[in-house]
C-alpha cells in the first residue's frame, strides 16, 4: 500500500493545470465559477478543445477514444478542471450513454455516436423518469410498439435534464406490456427532432431552467436505434445507474466550491462557530475523497452498494458546501441573483441586486442542490440499496 | 401562565386565516411576484381596515392595544399563505421603532398613516452584508440649516421597494445613533430594488446629501439605539412566527403528499424511513412553536440582556429547525419539490430566508452566550 501521491502524478497534475490555464477562455471560466447551468456553446467549445488533445472522455477505453490514464490521473484531471471552473461536459453523453453504447451497442451505433459525443456534436438527455415512475423506475409506462422497421413511441418523460438543448435522448421504453415490470423494457435512442416530440420547461427553485417534461406523440424511431437486445433495457440501465452513482460523489466539485468559499469568506472563516462548520465540511470531504480513490483503484470499479455510499454522502456535501457559501455571504447571499448573462433564468428573471461578483450564483446553487439528494436515485433509495446489498437486511 | 388564546386572539387568528384562504392562492401569488410592486395593495388596504397594521400598537397611539402575540398570530397565518406583503417590515419593525422612540405629535404624525395603510415604512439600518443585525453605523447626519444632512448607504432594507418612508439610522455629532424619517422621494435618495430568496422585495439605498428638516429626527438625538434593537428583536420574533407557520404548512402538505403518492405499488407513507422522517419534522415544528412562545415571553422582559438572550435563543433554534423541516419537505416530495410550480419549495425558500435574515444562527448563538455574562439566572428567564 502507498497512500501518498508520487512525483510522476504530481508532475501530471502540474501539466494539466498549466494546460487548462492556458486553454480555458476566461469568460467561460467566469461563467463556470458562478455555477449556473452551463450553456451549450460553452460546453461545446470546451469539449472540442479537450477532444483535440484526446482528453474529452479520459475514462473511456482507449479503443473508443479515451485515455489510458490511471484512475488517480483521471481524478487529478477532474480536480484541475473543477478548480479552473471549466464547464461540466455533457454528462448524459460522456458518463452515461457513451459507456452503454461502447459496452452494449452494435458497431454502427459505436461508429456513429461515440465520435460525435467526444466532439460535442450531439448533446444527449436521459429519458428514464416519468410522472409515476421516479424511485420506482421499473413502473415506467412510455411504450414503443413495433411497426415494420420502426418503433412508435407514445408517453411522457419528466425531470429530463437538458432536454431543451439535447439532440438525442436515451430512453427506457416499454416494449412488452405483458412482461414483469423489469422485463419488457428496452433502451432506445431517440432523435429529439423527430416529429411528435415536445419539450416543456420546468423551472426549478433556483429560478433556473435545466429540467423539462418531454411528450411523445406517435414518434417513429428506427429499430436500429435500440441498444442491445429488445426487452433487456433494464440491465443496461442498471449498469448506467451504477456508473452515474460512482461519479456522483462529485468531490472535485465540492473541493472547488470550498476553495472559492474560503477565498471570499475572509474574516468570517475565523469566527469560531463558522470555522467549526467549515472545518467539519473539509474533514468530511477528505474522507469521501479517499473513499472515491479507493473505489477508483478497486478492480472492476464500483459495486452497486459502494457507489451508493459515494452518491449518498457526496450529495450531502454538495448541499452543505452551497449552504455554507450562502451563509458566508451574509445578507447578500439571501438575494436572488440571476445569471448576469441572462442565459440560465426563468421567463421572468428577478432584478439584479448590488453586491460583489463572487456572490453571484451561490443562492441558486444552494437551492438547486436540494435536488442532489433526489436525482440519480434519492438518498433514501441509496440507503435501501446499502441495507439490502451490503447489510443483507 | 396561560397557553390558550383569548377570545380576541382566537378571532384574530380566524380572520387572518379566512382572509388568506379566500384571497391568497398559489397561482395568484406567483403572478403577483412578477408584477412591478410584487404585492397586492388592495389587500394592504384590507389589512388596515381589519386593524392588523396596528394590532401591536398601544391604543393611546391609535393602535389596537395588542403586542407580540398578536403580531405572531398574524405573521404565522400570512406565512402559511406565503404572503409577500411588507407586513413584517412596515407594520412590525418600523411601527415598533416609531412607537418606542417618538412621543406626542410626532408619534401621531408618523404612526397614524402607517396604521391606516396610507403609508408604508421600512427600517433602513444594516450597512454591510455581515452585520445587518448589529452594524457599526457609518451613515452620518450632520446639522445643516435648521435640520440635518444625511450621507451613507443602507443594504438589504426589507420591504424597501414599497416604502414611502425610510427610517434611517445615522450617527450624529454627539456620537450616538439617531433615527430619521426620510421620505422615499427625498432628493439625493437612491433606491435599488431586488428580490429576497422568498420573493419579497428588498432594497439598497444610498443617501447623498439628503436634506431633512429638524422634525425628521425621531425622538432625541443620539438616543435611538435601544429602540432600534427593540424593534429588530420584535422583527426577529415576527420572523420566528413566520417560520412556525411555514413549517407547519410544509409538514402537513408533505404528510398529505406521502399518503397519495405511490411508488413500488404502495403509497409512500407506508415506508417506515419516511414515517420517521416526518416524525422528526413534527418534533422540530412542535419545539419551534414552543420556542416562539418562549421568545415572545422574552420580548416583554425589561432586562435588556434577558430579552436579547431569549430572542436570540428563539432565532437560533427556530432558524435551524425551519431549514430542516423545509428541506425535508422538499426531499420527501422528490422531484416535484424542487420546482417553482409547486408550493412546497416556496415554504422552503421562506424558511431559508428566516434562517439567514436579521442575524444568522451563529450570530444569535453568540449574542445568546454574550448576553448572559454577568447576569444571574433568575434575571435571565421569564420563569
Ligand atoms: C434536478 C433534477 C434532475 C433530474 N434529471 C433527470 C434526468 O435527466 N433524467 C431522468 O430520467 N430523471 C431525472 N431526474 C429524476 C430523478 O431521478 C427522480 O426525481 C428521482 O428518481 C426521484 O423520483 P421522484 O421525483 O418521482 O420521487 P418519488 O419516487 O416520488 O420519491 C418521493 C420521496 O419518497 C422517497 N421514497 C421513494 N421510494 C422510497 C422507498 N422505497 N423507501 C424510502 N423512501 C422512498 C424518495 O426518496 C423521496 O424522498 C431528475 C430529478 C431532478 C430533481
Amino acid at each position: 500500500m502507498d497512500f501518498v501521491i508520487g512525483a510522476d502524478d504530481l508532475a501530471f497534475r502540474r501539466d494539466m493545470r498549466a494546460w487548462i490555464g492556458a486553454t480555458l477562455p476566461s469568460e467561460i471560466a467566469t461563467r463556470g465559477r458562478r455555477g449556473f447551468h452551463a450553456t451549450r456553446s460553452d460546453v461545446e467549445s470546451w469539449t472540442r478543445r479537450l477532444n483535440a488533445k484526446g482528453w474529452a472522455a479520459p475514462a473511456w477505453p482507449e479503443a473508443h477514444g479515451g485515455t489510458n490514464w490511471t484512475p488517480l490521473q483521471r481524478y487529478l484531471f477532474q480536480l484541475e478542471l473543477r478548480a479552473a471552473a471549466a464547464p461540466v461536459q455533457d454528462q448524459s453523453a460522456m458518463e452515461l450513454v457513451g459507456p452503454v453504447i461502447y459496452t452494449f451497442g452494435d458497431e454502427v451505433q459505436k461508429r456513429v455516436h461515440l465520435p460525435r459525443i467526444l466532439n460535442a456534436d450531439t448533446f444527449w438527455c436521459q429519458g428514464f423518469s416519468e410522472p409515476n415512475a421516479g424511485s420506482d423506475l421499473a413502473s415506467l409506462r412510455t411504450r414503443a410498439v413495433l411497426d415494420g422497421d420502426h418503433y412508435v413511441v407514445n408517453g411522457q418523460k419528466t425531470w429530463t435534464s437538458d432536454a431543451q438543448r439535447a439532440d438525442m435522448m436515451f430512453a427506457l421504453v416499454r416494449t412488452d406490456a405483458e412482461a414483469r415490470p423489469q422485463a419488457g423494457i428496452s433502451f432506445l435512442l431517440i432523435d429529439m427532432k423527430s416529429p411528435g416530440v415536445r419539450v416543456r420547461p420546468i423551472y426549478s427553485i433556483d429560478e433556473g431552467h435545466s429540467v423539462n417534461e418531454v411528450f411523445f406523440d406517435d414518434v417513429r424511431v428506427p429499430t436500429e436505434n435500440i441498444v442491445g437486445e429488445p426487452n433487456k433495457g433494464w440491465s443496461y440501465a442498471k449498469f448506467l445507474l451504477t456508473n452515474e452513482r460512482a461519479m456522483s460523489a462529485e468531490t472535485a466539485h465540492t473541493r472547488a466550491d470550498l476553495l472559492q468559499l474560503k477565498g471570499f469568506a475572509g474574516e468570517k472563516a475565523c469566527e469560531p462557530l463558522f470555522c467549526a462548520k467549515l472545518s467539519k465540511l473539509e474533514v468530511d470531504l477528505m474522507a469521501l475523497e479517499f473513499a472515491v480513490l479507493r473505489v477508483l483503484h478497486a478492480e472492476g470499479g464500483a459495486q452497486d452498494a459502494v457507489a451508493s455510499v459515494l452518491k449518498l454522502r457526496g450529495a450531502e456535501l454538495r448541499q452543505r458546501v452551497a449552504e455554507l457559501g450562502v451563509e458566508a455571504l451574509g445578507n447578500v447571499g439571501l438575494a436572488v441573483n440571476p445569471d448576469p448573462t441572462g442565459h440560465d433564468a426563468t421567463d421572468h428573471p428577478a432584478a439584479r441586486p448590488p453586491g460583489p461578483d463572487h456572490a453571484v450564483g451561490w443562492l441558486a446553487r444552494s437551492m438547486f442542490r436540494r435536488a442532489t439528494t433526489i436525482y440519480g436515485g434519492s438518498n433514501e433509495i441509496q440507503r435501501n440499496i446499502i441495507a439490502k446489498a451490503v447489510l443483507s437486511l | 401562565m396561560d397557553f390558550t388564546y383569548s377570545d380576541e386572539q382566537q378571532s384574530l387568528q380566524d380572520s387572518v386565516k379566512r382572509f388568506c384562504e379566500r384571497e391568497y392562492s398559489f397561482e395568484k401569488r406567483q403572478a403577483l411576484l412578477k408584477t412591478e410592486d410584487g404585492f397586492d395593495r388592495a389587500n394592504w388596504a384590507t389589512f388596515a381596515e381589519l386593524g392588523w397594521l396596528g394590532a401591536a400598537v398601544a391604543e393611546d397611539a391609535g393602535g389596537f392595544g395588542g403586542g407580540p402575540i398578536e403580531n405572531a398570530i398574524i405573521l404565522e397565518q400570512l406565512a402559511r399563505g406565503l404572503s409577500v406583503a411588507p407586513f413584517l417590515s412596515s407594520a412590525v419593525i418600523a411601527t415598533q421603532a416609531i412607537a418606542q422612540l417618538a412621543s406626542g405629535a410626532q408619534r401621531e404624525a408618523l404612526l397614524t398613516p402607517l396604521i391606516g395603510g396610507e403609508r408604508i415604512a421600512a427600517l433602513a439600518h444594516g450597512e454591510t452584508a455581515q452585520h445587518a443585525f448589529a452594524p457599526d453605523i457609518e451613515t452620518k447626519a450632520a446639522a445643516s440649516g435648521g435640520g440635518y444632512r444625511l450621507t451613507g448607504r443602507k443594504t438589504f432594507v426589507l420591504g424597501g421597494q414599497a416604502a414611502d418612508l425610510f427610517l434611517v439610522s445615522a450617527t450624529t455629532g454627539g456620537g450616538g445613533v439617531s433615527l430619521f424619517a426620510v421620505p422615499a422621494e427625498a432628493k439625493g435618495l437612491e433606491r435599488v430594488n431586488y428580490h429576497a430568496v422568498d420573493g419579497r422585495r428588498v432594497s439598497d439605498i444610498t443617501l447623498k446629501d439628503v436634506e431633512v428638516p429638524a422634525d425628521a429626527l425621531i425622538g432625541d438625538e443620539g438616543e435611538a439605539q435601544d429602540a432600534i434593537d427593540y424593534a429588530l428583536d420584535y422583527g426577529v420574533i415576527g420572523l420566528c412566527a413566520e417560520a412556525v407557520g411555514a413549517m407547519d404548512a410544509a409538514l402537513w402538505i408533505t404528510r398529505d403528499y406521502l399518503k397519495t403518492r405511490k411508488q413500488f405499488g404502495v403509497s409512500l407513507n407506508t415506508f417506515q424511513a419516511l414515517q420517521h422522517r416526518m416524525a422528526d419534522m413534527l418534533v422540530e415544528t412542535e419545539l419551534a412553536r414552543s420556542m416562539l412562545y418562549r421568545g415572545i415571553a422574552a420580548l416583554s422582559l425589561d432586562n435588556k440582556r434577558a430579552r436579547a438572550r431569549g430572542v436570540s435563543a428563539a432565532k437560533a433554534q427556530i432558524g435551524e429547525a425551519g431549514f430542516f423541516v423545509g428541506g425535508q419537505a422538499v426531499q420527501l416530495h422528490g422531484g416535484i419539490g424542487v420546482t417553482e410550480e409547486y408550493i412546497v419549495g416556496h415554504y422552503f425558500k421562506r424558511l431559508a430566508l428566516v434562517r439567514g435574515l436579521y442575524g444568522s444562527s451563529d450570530q444569535h448563538l453568540t449574542r445568546f452566550a454574550e448576553s448572559a455574562e454577568g447576569q444571574n439566572e433568575e434575571e435571565l428567564s421569564p420563569i
